[in-house]
């Protein structure tokens, strides 16, 4: 009951905050007021019962939680389908070979003739996820905030618009250069920063990605200041010429096989001394230090190989786009960057690839719904922050393997 | 119990550790030798940890000298040195707020231990070499034996923070050892923990000195423990060192009576 005359207070209150939008209408037309108090009604119900919907669902989140802390022991809890996943070999490689498939063959199932929109923006989705899961080593794995993580992708993308323009460098020989790039600029912001932390660290790369942004737009000899660069080679393909469809197809397949690379590489490192170190850094630094780990070496390499990646798809960003100018560096796309890597899940690989798809994909299809796609999204993300602050898949246990037996002649107590 | 029963291992000489105007440690000389246990003692405020923060290069001392005896090396003087080379040189600790890594296993937080003896790098990890490989191996099974000693493996795979709170204390040890130390520091080990545990701790305490061959200075304000397992003992009290000797000699100490008891003791 309690419940009831809570959510008809919210639905009453929401009637009245929303009267001036909803209701009040001045029809330029006719000069006059129009009441539109049936609005007003609906706005009231969907209140009343989205608040309903809303009590119901954190009791039964409690109810659960209650359920989960009165068993005794923690390793019998239940296992999350991620967690599943991961302790399962065979099923997640058949998973990933199935999802494989499907990447290889989605630009034939969506594009036909000349219609390859749907390939374009998946092109701009895996761009970004692989920012995200090279965003993924700097924040999720070793902890380290980064907000202008965007700079790294700057310095790819004007590293090869550059060097194709003025010395006329190859799509193919830019790209590792822009990712060493990236890395560098990497290695420059890390060292100054090497004892900062939380919210001084965050202002550090706040700023360094506005400096970068404000470097680009003012600078017009040497990036072409606010207009940008245009003209940037498309990725060549022995020297073939192709068309506007097989050039979207072509990108579409290089980004893909760096995110394919880039789950590769981050996979491997998570798993390994590296990726250990990395973690015992993100959980306690004191700690780490003091079991040995060298402090300065892990977070370099962290900062290093986040920018890495960023600076290797900003090359292909560029020549996807054939043209560059300050405005797609923003301190929006590193939040959007930042969002990615908490919405999936800090350090989780397959947690920030899904995050990084939705967060671009559905503001490409929610196109129809414009007006209000921000409102979705800040709305998704409160939503987020409340039933899964941990982000889409956290928290899994790994399992190593050891035989047993081969211990068994120091047998502890 | 005879106080030199090895080489040397570790030697404080005239440490004083200044904090602006307060001096938390002030001219504290001790020294530590090859299979013993040493306990550092005094009122809560003394300095204790402040010295094992010396020590452990988490602080750089204002003056005064620590210097490491490697066996088989030469001497080092450690003051000032980061403490992950200091870790390296073979020195280990454990915190008195306990600082485990909750988001990562059991098993992986005594791994990171490893840290500092395996060689694994960045290129080595990416394409899994042979070494990395034999590393990895080489650590997983290192870790569990250290689990085993302390009595965790059954729970190898639990994360670290849903440990009991003595568990957690072991599993500290555990991973102090990981490092491979010839000199380990526990700091208040036995904090938090009921007389059974403590019990328990006192036998772990004694065996790993004995098994790993490490020497072991401890920080505890449980007496009992400490008289039990010490072969010496250093009492601090306001950031000076009043009193060293056996826990015979300390018991009946006036200056240590009078720093637990306080003046009222002597009338």
């Amino acid at each position: 009951m309690n419940h009831f005359k809570r959510s008809l207070g919210i639905g009453l209150w929401f009637m009245f905050l929303t009267l001036p939008l909803v209701v009040v209408r001045v029809n330029t037309l006719s000069q006059e007021v129009e009441w539109r108090w049936a609005n007003m009604l609906w706005v009231g119900l969907a209140a009343f019962a989205i608040a309903w919907a809303w009590r119901y669902s954190i009791d039964r989140r409690a109810a659960r939680q209650a359920q989960g802390g009165s068993q005794t022991r923690p390793l019998s809890a239940r296992r999350s389908w991620a967690q599943r996943l991961s302790d399962d070999p065979i099923l997640s490689r058949r998973l990933l070979m199935v999802a494989a498939l499907a990447a290889l063959a989605f630009p034939w199932l969506v594009s036909t003739g000349q219609n390859f929109y749907h390939v374009n923006i998946m092109v701009s989705a895996l761009i970004f996820v692989v920012l995200g899961l090279g965003l993924n080593i700097t924040v999720g794995l070793a902890g380290l905030l980064d907000l202008g993580y965007i700079a790294f992708f700057a310095v790819g993308a004007y590293t090869y618009a550059l060097l194709s323009k003025n010395f006329d460098l190859g799509f193919w020989t830019c790209l590792p250069l822009g990712g060493i790039m990236g890395m560098f600029f990497g290695l420059v912001l890390g060292f100054p920063i090497l004892r900062l932390r939380g919210d001084y660290l965050a202002i550090v790369t706040l700023g360094f990605g506005s400096i970068t942004k404000i470097v680009l737009e003012n600078s017009d000899v040497l990036f072409g200041g606010a207009a940008g660069i245009a003209g940037i080679p498309r990725p060549d393909l022995f020297g073939l010429v192709l068309d506007g469809r097989e050039k979207s197809l072509y990108s579409y397949y290089i980004v893909l096989a760096l995110v394919a690379l880039t789950v590769f590489v981050t996979n491997r490192l998570k798993n390994s001394r590296i990726g250990w170190a990395w973690m015992a850094l993100r959980e306690d630094e004191i700690a780490c230090v003091a079991m040995g780990v060298d402090m300065a070496r892990t977070k370099l390499s962290a900062y290093a190989l986040g920018a890495f990646w960023a600076g290797l798809v900003g090359v292909i960003f560029a020549a996807h786009n054939n043209f560059i100018n300050p405005d797609s560096f923003t301190f929006m796309d590193s939040a959007m960057i930042l969002a990615m890597v908490v919405l999936g899940g800090m350090g989780s690989i397959l947690g920030v690839i899904i995050a990084a798809l939705a967060l671009k994909l559905l503001p490409e299809y929610l196109r129809a719904f414009a007006e209000y796609r921000m409102l979705v999204f800040g709305a998704v993300m409160v939503l987020m922050m409340i039933f899964r602050p941990q982000g889409l898949i956290s928290g899994l246990r790994r399992k190593y393997e050891y035989d047993v037996s081969k211990g068994s002649d120091d047998v502890g107590k | 119990m005879s106080a030199n029963k090895g080489a040397k291992l570790l030697e404080v000489r005239g440490l004083t550790m200044d904090f602006g105007g307060l001096r938390a440690a002030d001219d504290v000389s001790f020294e530590l030798f090859e299979g013993e246990i040493v306990a550092l003692i005094g009122p809560n405020g003394a300095g204790k940890t402040t010295v094992f923060n010396c020590i452990t290069g988490i602080y750089t001392p204002t003056s005064g000298d620590v210097i490491m005896h490697p066996p088989g090396l030469a001497p080092r003087r450690i003051n000032g040195i980061k403490a992950n080379s200091i870790t390296r040189l073979g020195m280990a600790r454990t915190f008195q707020n306990i600082r485990l890594f909750p988001a990562m296993t059991v098993l992986e937080n005594v791994m990171i231990g490893r840290h500092c003896r395996t060689s694994t790098n960045i290129l080595d990890a990416i394409l899994r070499t042979p070494r990395a490989r034999r590393e990895t191996r080489e650590t997983i099974a290192e870790s569990h034996r250290l689990l085993r000693k302390v009595g965790l493996a059954d729970l190898a795979n639990e994360f670290s923070a849903n440990l009991s709170y003595g568990a957690q204390r072991r599993l500290e040890i555990a991973r102090a050892l990981a490092t491979a130390p010839f000199v380990l520091l526990l700091d208040e080990p036995a904090a938090g923990m009921n007389p059974q545990e403590t019990q328990e701790l006192d036998e772990l305490i004694v065996r790993i000195g004995a098994e790993e061959k490490v020497a072991i200075l401890l920080i505890e304000h449980d007496m009992k423990l400490v008289m039990n397992i010490s072969d010496r003992i250093v009492v601090m009290e306001y950031g000076k060192e009043i009193a060293q000797g056996t826990p015979r000699e300390i018991k009946e100490n006036p200056r240590v009576i009078e720093a637990y008891l306080g003046e009222e003791a002597h009338a």
